[in-house]
């Protein structure tokens, strides 16, 4: 497939499908997921959400900020809504009764939605092929009911349920490596991307979008409230996760690791990564690690980040 | 009009519910295997991988993702399937709430099972009535002919515009799944006919424009929103309403469906066997009841005045029905095939009771659980039960309102 292109213009005058007037907090890097990837649509589209915050800040009946047909049904399936709505055009369209050549089918789930809850309806419906896009807008907690550890909240974070305390220091486990379970999965495209790299991200969504099969695209989405930063950092902080090789950016064409150019940069320059500390100091999320006695923990960080990025460049092939 | 000719073929239940989807050009079918439901998704199977049907089947990994994809496929404007058991419905539980919320007109056989635990694969009713409240049309068969007719029926009555409510067809695990019966069915064009294609209401979206009620890029509708203290009640009581307008659609699309193949399940709703003159009465679901016609045979030769009320419909209640037939009863045995514990009697024998309430003299009604777990309830049980109803009826002493029969005690 041609690879899609345009300008910054072109983009802005794309229509907005995710509508303004969402009760989402100021800030919210979620909403920009939202917006940016129904700005890469290629043509018809149906969308479908898990519970979490985007679903509720974006449905509050009788308002809507979807102009696309859209579903939201639980918390743990919206693998399984786009599985069945895939499943249904597919029919249609044979019986001669869908009158689009092609509708693309796109679920939105959060972190929790993916990571834990979620991953069965994830993992079956990537099994069996279906074809739609799976966007993970990833702000690494429980938000909406109030910053809960989830399985992509990284080691050392406060949360509401892996509190700093006396005892224990935040979050003891790591990440899970879902992106990479998901290329596992042997699907045909999976990628990462960042609210900061909007060109990298819309790129990869279009891809996701073309290529027929699953696609899984993992997106870093910063949330304020939960990660304790200003409203007006949430760029600058999901930048600095790509900066840092906390979060790199890549996609695995049909299990073809290929390292994005901002992250590619960083594996040609090392001199270019920075100190995962850089990160860690915007968020109030971390900030118990930087008293004196959590200096191993810092040290533990920054060791687990480099071995991920070394596993990484290997996995794309650079040594 | 006399009834169509019709092919007779031996079928067991499962069999018999698989025949009839194939015959209603469903779109999608999304199921798990769960026994004793498995015949129906590997006959389905069978039909797919022969090209027999047009119909996009997903083996999913659960029955939760089942009865999901189901869900989305009716929101797409799809007709959809599936069908379970036992643990399988209650891990798809949620998604009945929600099935239901979002209007989505989606069919499904329960093949009754008994719930865990202990483990039992065989027939109660448990599973199912623990789905009482989740807003889904209820009707049982008696017999595979009837799961068969039932299933065809569901279609129509779940997808109607005025009603628009999932509807689910039980059917009893084993006892019915794995017993092979002749079962007439109609020719494939007759079905199709008869189930016709899915028909969209029209819904006003947020714009204010009438739109039809599917995910459609043309006419962008957003379906399961979050619904809070200023509207969410108004949704829940346009279900209620629903239920009510289905007490006529399910007695109409019964009587359109009798024309065509000649039978009729009492009004479709409630089937009262010689209970017309009776003077004591049982009120059953599913299989049961044909063991119960065959003693009520027996006690008519004796002279004794029983008969029978078989529910077929539970959902909606039909209460109406259920005082027409009882209110000149001299006393009632409500038999459950589930147990509400610590509830003082079964569901059945709850609503039972509930719907002669209102009654200047209402006959006395007595419980029975019976046949947990697939537990055999053969003719000498009820005539127990009908002996125990004469007791009543010469003493005027009820000795124990809630009874468990045919088990060790």
């Amino acid at each position: 497939m041609a690879e899609w292109k345009f300008t910054a213009k072109d983009f802005a005058q794309i229509p907005e499908l995710f509508a303004s007037g969402h009760r989402a907090c100021a800030g919210c890097g979620p909403a920009i997921v939202m917006r940016l990837i129904l700005k890469a649509a290629r043509g018809p589209v149906i969308a479908t959400n898990s519970t979490g915050c985007m679903e509720v800040v974006s449905t509050i009946y009788p308002y809507t900020a979807w102009r696309i047909p859209w579903i939201h049904t639980a918390f743990e399936n919206v693998a399984a809504n786009a599985a069945g709505i895939e499943a249904a055009l597919k029919v249609l369209k044979k019986k001669g009764r869908l009158k689009y050549e092609h509708i693309d089918v796109i679920a939105f789930g959060g972190d929790g939605g993916t990571y834990d809850i979620g991953l069965q309806a994830l993992s079956g419906a990537a099994e069996r092929g279906h074809d739609f896009l799976y966007v993970l807008y990833d702000n690494e907690a429980y938000m909406n009911t109030g910053i809960q550890r989830s399985g992509g909240t990284p080691l050392g974070a406060w949360t509401t349920t892996s509190p700093a305390g006396k005892v224990i220091p935040g979050k003891t486990e790591r990440k899970k490596p879902i992106a990479d379970i998901m290329v596992a999965h042997e699907i045909p495209y999976v990628a990462t991307a960042s609210v900061s790299e909007w060109r990298d991200l819309v790129l990869k969504a279009r891809k996701g979008m073309e290529v027929e099969g699953p696609a899984f695209l993992h997106v870093l989405a910063p949330c304020p409230r939960g990660w304790r930063h200003d409203t007006s950092k949430t760029i600058e902080i999901a930048r600095l996760a790509v900066e840092t090789c906390v979060f790199p950016l890549w996609e695995a064409e049909n299990g073809e690791y290929k390292l994005s150019p901002k992250s590619k940069a960083i594996a040609l320059k090392p001199e270019l990564k920075k100190p995962v500390e850089e990160y860690l100091k915007t968020q109030g999320r971390f900030k118990h690690l930087f008293k004196p006695e959590n200096k191993h923990l810092l040290e533990e960080i920054q060791k687990e980040v480099d071995r991920r990025w070394q596993k990484l460049l290997k996995q794309c092939q650079i040594s | 009009m006399a009834a169509l000719k019709q092919e007779v073929i031996a079928l067991n239940g499962d069999e018999a519910v698989a025949y009839a989807v194939k015959q209603c050009d469903v779109d999608v079918v999304a199921a798990y295997p769960i026994t004793p439901q498995t015949i129906i998704v590997e006959r389905f199977s069978e039909y797919v991988a022969n090209g027999e049907v047009d119909t996009a089947f997903i083996c999913v990994e659960s029955e939760h993702s089942a009865l999901t994809c189901c869900l989305t496929a009716a929101a797409t404007g799809a007709r959809a399937f599936t069908a379970t058991a036992s643990a399988g419905l209650a891990l798809m539980h949620e998604i009945l709430g929600v099935t239901s919320g979002c209007r989505a007109p989606v069919v499904m056989a329960i093949v009754n099972r008994a719930l865990s635990a202990p483990i039992n694969i065989h027939g109660d009713h448990s599973d199912s009535m623990a789905e009482r409240d989740m807003g889904w049309i209820h009707i049982y068969a008696e017999n595979s002919q009837e799961a068969y007719d039932s299933i065809i029926q569901a279609f129509r009555i779940a997808e109607h515009p005025e009603v628009l409510l999932p509807t689910l067809v039980g059917l009893d695990g084993f006892i019915l799944s794995h017993t092979l019966e002749n079962v007439h069915v109609l020719p494939d064009e007759t079905v199709k006919r008869f189930v016709g294609e899915r028909k969209l209401p029209l819904v006003r979206n947020h714009e204010g424009k009438l739109v039809p009620f599917k995910l459609d890029p043309e006419n962008p509708i957003t379906i399961g929103p979050l619904d809070l203290y200023d509207y969410y009640f108004e949704h829940k009581r346009q279900q209620e309403e629903a239920m009510r307008k289905a007490y006529d659609i399910i007695k109409e699309v019964h009587e359109e469906y009798a024309q065509l193949s000649g039978r009729r399940y009492g009004n479709g709703l409630v089937e009262p066997y010689r209970l017309e003159d009776a003077e004591i009465a049982t009120v059953c679901i599913g299989s049961t009841a044909g063991t119960v016609k065959t003693v009520v045979d027996e006690l008519r030769e004796k002279g004794v005045k029983a008969g029978l009320l078989r529910i077929r419909v539970f959902r909606p209640l039909p209460v109406q029905d259920i005082i027409k037939w009882l209110s000149d009863k001299k006393a009632v045995a409500v038999m459950d095939r589930a147990c509400s514990f610590g509830g003082n009697g079964g569901p059945l024998f709850h609503e039972i009771r509930h719907a002669l309430y209102d009654l200047q003299n209402r006959p006395p009604v007595i419980n029975y659980i019976y046949g947990l777990g697939g537990r055999d309830t053969p003719p000498y049980l009820i005539h127990h039960v009908y002996q125990n109803l004469q007791k009543i009826v010469e003493t005027g002493r009820i000795e124990q309102l809630v009874n468990f029969i045919g088990l060790r005690e």
